[in-house]
């Protein structure tokens, strides 16, 4: 009994990340799909005029779209690697968003309380 | 009976050094967690060349803006390449999987292809551009996309070459442990690939050509 326990676990150590199916696979790439099609057809024909509004849905639109990918076909969950790749998914997003978010910040209002300049000001002198 | 005897003795051996891990030690188990750790390291080297790219994105120097130089079409191809090519690694997973080694490599060598594929048209997007007049060194906004872009297209390549590399395994040692741990590895890879594009075209070039 104890062999026959042992076996599968120690062989079916490779499916770590919980059992692989088709039906996952099949999900994620639909959704991921229509994920990537409606943000592509909204900037081509331009049907929302409003610039902003289409830009935010865009962003919305990638960001639902990386957590599928991150689900459906990495596998992140709390049960794979016993929660620690979960863990430091959710550490380095954290970190890339300080990165991002952070940059742009900065230098948004560096640029936005710098003195007018002209091209001519910095090349001419 | 005796024979029986013995082997509950070790059994018992065995249960009392291995007491409540029974399947968390064998070879490569922590392989998957170091190599997703490694891709969550390159995640951060992606995240500063988008943080310098967000920066950097309206600064033209005279140069050409996105919206002239972003052919949508030819992006959008090239992500349904990608996106296609998560599916059929998938589908080498589930072959490999269920011991497949033929569908294995079948889908293996499609989703090389697709990569091939993929790699190609980006080139041909970085030559378009070169000829147009809009390289690397025309205007900050150019450096910071060309340096974004090209980073992830390398990153194909290589994804490429050792897709390649694990072919020519699989043809000469088939579906071994240490292959299928390679392989799941690989796979990481390139959904993290993927998901890296997502942020590629909705953030380069969607959002370029909106602006």
């Amino acid at each position: 009994m104890n062999d026959a326990t042992q076996t599968p676990d120690a062989h079916g150590h490779a499916q770590a990340h919980g059992h692989l199916s088709r039906r996952g696979y099949l999900i994620g790439f639909l959704l991921s799909v229509v994920l990537t099609a409606v943000p592509f057809w909204l900037v081509m024909t331009g049907v929302l005029q409003d610039a902003q509004t289409t830009a935010i849905l865009i962003v919305a639109f990638a960001v639902v779209q990386i957590i599928v990918h991150t689900v459906c076909f990495l596998h992140v969950n709390t049960q794979s690697e016993g929660g620690w790749t979960l863990m430091a998914y959710a550490f380095t997003a954290v970190v890339v968003l300080i990165v991002i978010a952070g940059s742009l910040w900065i230098m948004y209002h560096l640029n936005t309380n710098m003195m007018p300049m002209t091209a001519e000001m910095g090349a001419g002198s | 009976m005796a024979a029986n005897a013995a082997t509950d003795a070790r059994v018992t051996d065995v249960s009392f050094y291995d007491v409540d891990d029974t399947h968390h030690h064998e070879a490569g188990g922590s392989t998957m967690l170091g190599f997703w750790i490694y891709l969550m390291s390159d995640a951060l080297i992606f995240a500063t060349l988008f943080a310098t790219y967000g920066v950097l994105s309206t600064s033209y120097a005279g140069g050409p803006s996105p919206r002239e130089i972003f052919e949508l079409p030819l992006v959008a191809v090239n992500t349904g390449l990608l996106l296609v090519s998560s599916i059929t690694y998938g589908f080498a997973m589930i072959a490999m999987q269920e011991g497949n080694l033929r569908g294995t490599q079948l889908w293996l060598a499609l989703t090389g292809l697709l990569g091939i594929g993929f790699v190609g048209i980006e080139l041909f997007e970085f030559t378009e551009l070169i000829h147009e007049g809009a390289t690397p060194q025309t205007s900050a906004f150019l450096s910071a996309f060309f340096t974004l872009v090209a980073t992830h297209g390398l990153h194909v390549t290589f994804g490429i070459l050792w897709l390649g590399v694990m072919l020519v395994q699989l043809s000469q040692r088939g579906l071994h442990p240490e292959n299928q741990r390679r392989l799941m590895c690989l796979s990481m890879f390139w959904h993290f690939l993927d998901v890296v594009w997502i942020g590629v075209f909705t953030f380069v070039y969607l959002l370029g050509v909106l602006r």
